[in-house]
């Protein structure tokens, strides 16, 4: 049913979407698809990494525990942006085309008030993608 | 949106570089969580440190608002005076760095290693550098400076016991026409051209080689790593990022203060719209307003478009001047003024010596701790959208090319206005208020109430382009260094800024303040002779 399920991930915050990974590698397992790790960096240093290519290493090094311990094939694709606090769902959007998913997997947060103001990164991803997105809820 | 070249995933490292190994992690020190719905990362205590002292200082100018005026007031001419000496050798300084800086093999380093790619096309980089660095003081000063100088200098030089009372530059050129409009003109490119844009390029230098070839975070202590070593990240750094904020965000809220009136003036001008300070107030809500709407369409889909077609507007008016003007005259003029700048420049900036005491102090040095103490802010926004140019591109590009483009704007603007003068007898644009100079050079042109309102579109734009990229400034040094902080963060300090320029338009206060933070320009002169030093270190180890 699926062949390429786009996963996105922020970095400095793995351990806040446990479950939104798990859900990705059992679905890449049951479909027999590719899970390709999405992130976002911004050109200068940030907590995760100095630069976009050690961001880029550390991504693939993610990726591929993920593989380790789930037993799924897996990709990475790390973008570049020059605002990422505003651009970031622009960018997945565009990741979606240019690594050719059919299906993306993402944690997003409880909806609150904020939300009327400044949408989640899932709810945006679902109201504009042109493929399936599953948004699973982190707490 | 992002740049579709380095959108396809990151494809081969891009060479080598030498990255600073510290302890220290961005955003260690940061606090993360939400208020109510609001969700925030800011830097523990850059930010709440910076947010406190400002509320105090407009606190300050407010319940005490004589006591403030003659402090600030006597400090000001205080620090100019005295050390006027200090900022020109200062400047010459830079200037001269900048220089070394483009002829030496430094110049071959990349800013993001050896293979890094640039962030922005040629046009989108220079309409938001110069956006921030000076578009505003462009439109109000193109015209008045260069009659200012031309007027005094023409006057010819006065003395009261032994001591020169005139404002001319130099020895002056009583009563010499011809050589008054060169020497104003060559002053006026003194104050605009190589001086200002070396003080912007040191600053600007400083941070991108410090956060994209040694790994640091994107704030202005980086830039001591080499002085202060792992003490950056402790009080020493607190405070230099401290400092800037507060520079920066009293620097841009008492410019928008006087800006909006500056702008209500001219507004009553041309429109009717009586002058107060309700128009006033709606002016800055209008302005914060759109450069709420810009910050959080982010850098590339609000700032750099704005920037865009501020700079578009501006060529536009600048080729209508131009061409409806006297265009002969003036372009002879672009070249005669250029060569009178070098002609004069040795002399303009000798700090030793000076008898035209007026104009060194008064003028001169009252610019350069202008310049200076908006570097933090203007240096920094220009650091984030430079990665991918090597040394000598980037400080041609930050020096040469809008010390050019000023000393154009000056021969068109000015030069027209002083051929108004000279030629026709019309001295509305002499004799009128600051404000109100360059709608009454327009006002003697062909179509004059449509270039007055691209005039005055252009000033309200040209604020609007400096309160965002300033707001983004604040917000990332407030949040560590990290660019990607949660959006109502820039939202705050955009609201902020507005908020106290409000705040001391109605309380009073404004010329305290902005005389407090062009004071600034004094230690920050120090900061940037230490940053020529940090740039020399942190070069010698870039593979170039």
């Amino acid at each position: 049913m699926f062949t390429k399920i786009m996963v996105p991930v922020d970095l400095a915050h793995v351990a806040s979407m446990t479950r939104a990974t798990k859900v990705a590698a059992d679905l890449a397992l049951l479909y027999q698809a590719e899970a390709c790790y999405v992130a976002v960096t911004a050109p200068t240093p940030g907590p995760t990494a100095h630069n976009p290519q050690e961001f880029a290493a550390k991504l693939e090094a993610f990726a591929q525990g993920e593989a380790a311990s789930h037993g799924h094939r897996v990709s990475s694709h790390s973008l570049v942006s020059h605002d990422p606090a505003v651009d970031l769902d622009h960018d997945l959007l565009k990741a979606v085309k240019t690594i050719q998913a059919d299906l993306v997997v993402m944690a997003s947060h409880v909806p609150g008030v904020a939300d009327y103001l400044f949408p989640s990164h899932g709810g945006k991803m679902a109201k504009h993608s042109d493929i399936s997105v599953m948004i699973i809820r982190e707490s | 949106m992002t740049d579709d070249t380095t959108n396809q995933g990151i494809p081969e490292p891009e060479g080598e570089s030498d990255i600073i190994e510290t302890d220290y992690e961005i955003g260690q020190d940061n606090y993360e969580g939400s208020v109510g719905p609001i969700g925030f990362d800011i830097h523990n205590p850059v930010f709440v440190v910076s947010g406190a002292t400002i509320v105090l200082f407009v606190f300050y100018a407010l319940a005490l608002p004589e006591h403030a005026s003659t402090f600030f007031g006597w400090l000001r001419p205080a620090v100019t005076s005295s050390f006027d000496w200090f900022f020109f050798a200062a400047a010459d300084i830079f200037v001269l760095f900048c220089l070394f800086l483009i002829v030496s093999p430094f110049g071959r380093v990349r800013l993001g290693g050896v293979d890094a790619t640039p962030d922005y096309s040629y046009i989108g980089w220079f309409a938001m550098l110069f956006a921030a660095g000076m578009g505003i003081g462009l439109m109000f000063y193109g015209v008045s400076e260069p009659m200012s100088h031309y007027s005094t200098a023409f006057g010819g030089i006065a003395t009261e016991d032994g001591v020169r009372t005139d404002w001319a530059p130099l020895g002056a050129a009583a009563g010499d026409q011809a050589a008054a409009v060169r020497l104003g003109m060559a002053a006026t490119i003194f104050h605009w051209g190589l001086h200002p844009w070396a003080i912007y390029a040191i600053v600007a230098l400083s941070l991108a080689l410090f956060t994209y070839n040694k790994g640091l975070p994107l704030t202005i202590r980086s830039a001591f790593y080499p002085i202060f070593g792992e003490r950056v990240w402790g009080w020493t750094g607190h405070i230099i990022d401290t400092l800037a904020v507060f520079a920066t965000l009293f620097g841009l809220a008492t410019s928008l203060g006087f800006g909006a009136t500056q702008a209500n003036a001219g507004l009553n001008e041309l429109f009717g719209i009586p002058v107060g300070s309700t128009t006033e107030v709606i002016l800055i809500t209008a302005i914060t307003a759109v450069a709420l709407v810009s910050v959080v369409r982010g850098l590339d889909g609000g700032v750099k478009i704005l920037s865009e077609i501020n700079m578009g507007l501006a060529f536009v008016l600048l080729i209508f001047v131009l061409l409806v003007g006297p265009t002969m005259v003036v372009l002879t003029g672009f070249v005669d003024s250029l060569v009178a700048y070098i002609e004069y420049l040795p002399a303009l900036a000798n700090p030793f010596g000076r008898e035209d005491v007026n104009f060194s102090q008064g003028w001169t040095a009252f610019y350069w701790a202008w310049w200076i103490s908006w570097s933090p802010f203007v240096g920094m926004f220009i650091a984030r959208v430079s990665r991918g140019r090597t040394v000598r591109e980037f400080v041609i590009c930050v020096l040469l090319i809008p010390s050019l483009v000023c000393v154009l704007w000056m021969s068109v603007f000015g030069g027209t206005a002083i051929q108004q003068v000279v030629v026709d007898g019309f001295t509305g644009a002499q004799d009128a208020a600051l404000e109100l100079k360059l709608f009454k050079m327009l006002g003697e042109l062909p179509l004059a109430s449509i270039t007055s309102f691209v005039g005055i579109v252009l000033v309200v734009v040209f604020f609007v382009t400096s309160s965002d990229s300033g707001s983004l400034v604040i917000d990332t040094i407030t949040a560590g260094g990290k660019v990607d902080a949660p959006v109502p963060q820039r939202v705050f300090w955009c609201i902020f800024e507005g908020a106290v320029a409000i705040v001391l338009l109605l309380g009073g206060g404004l010329a305290a303040l902005q005389a407090m933070v062009i004071s600034t320009g004094l230690p920050f002169t120090v900061v940037l002779l230490l940053m020529c030093w940090a740039i020399y270190k942190g070069l010698s180890t870039e593979a170039r």
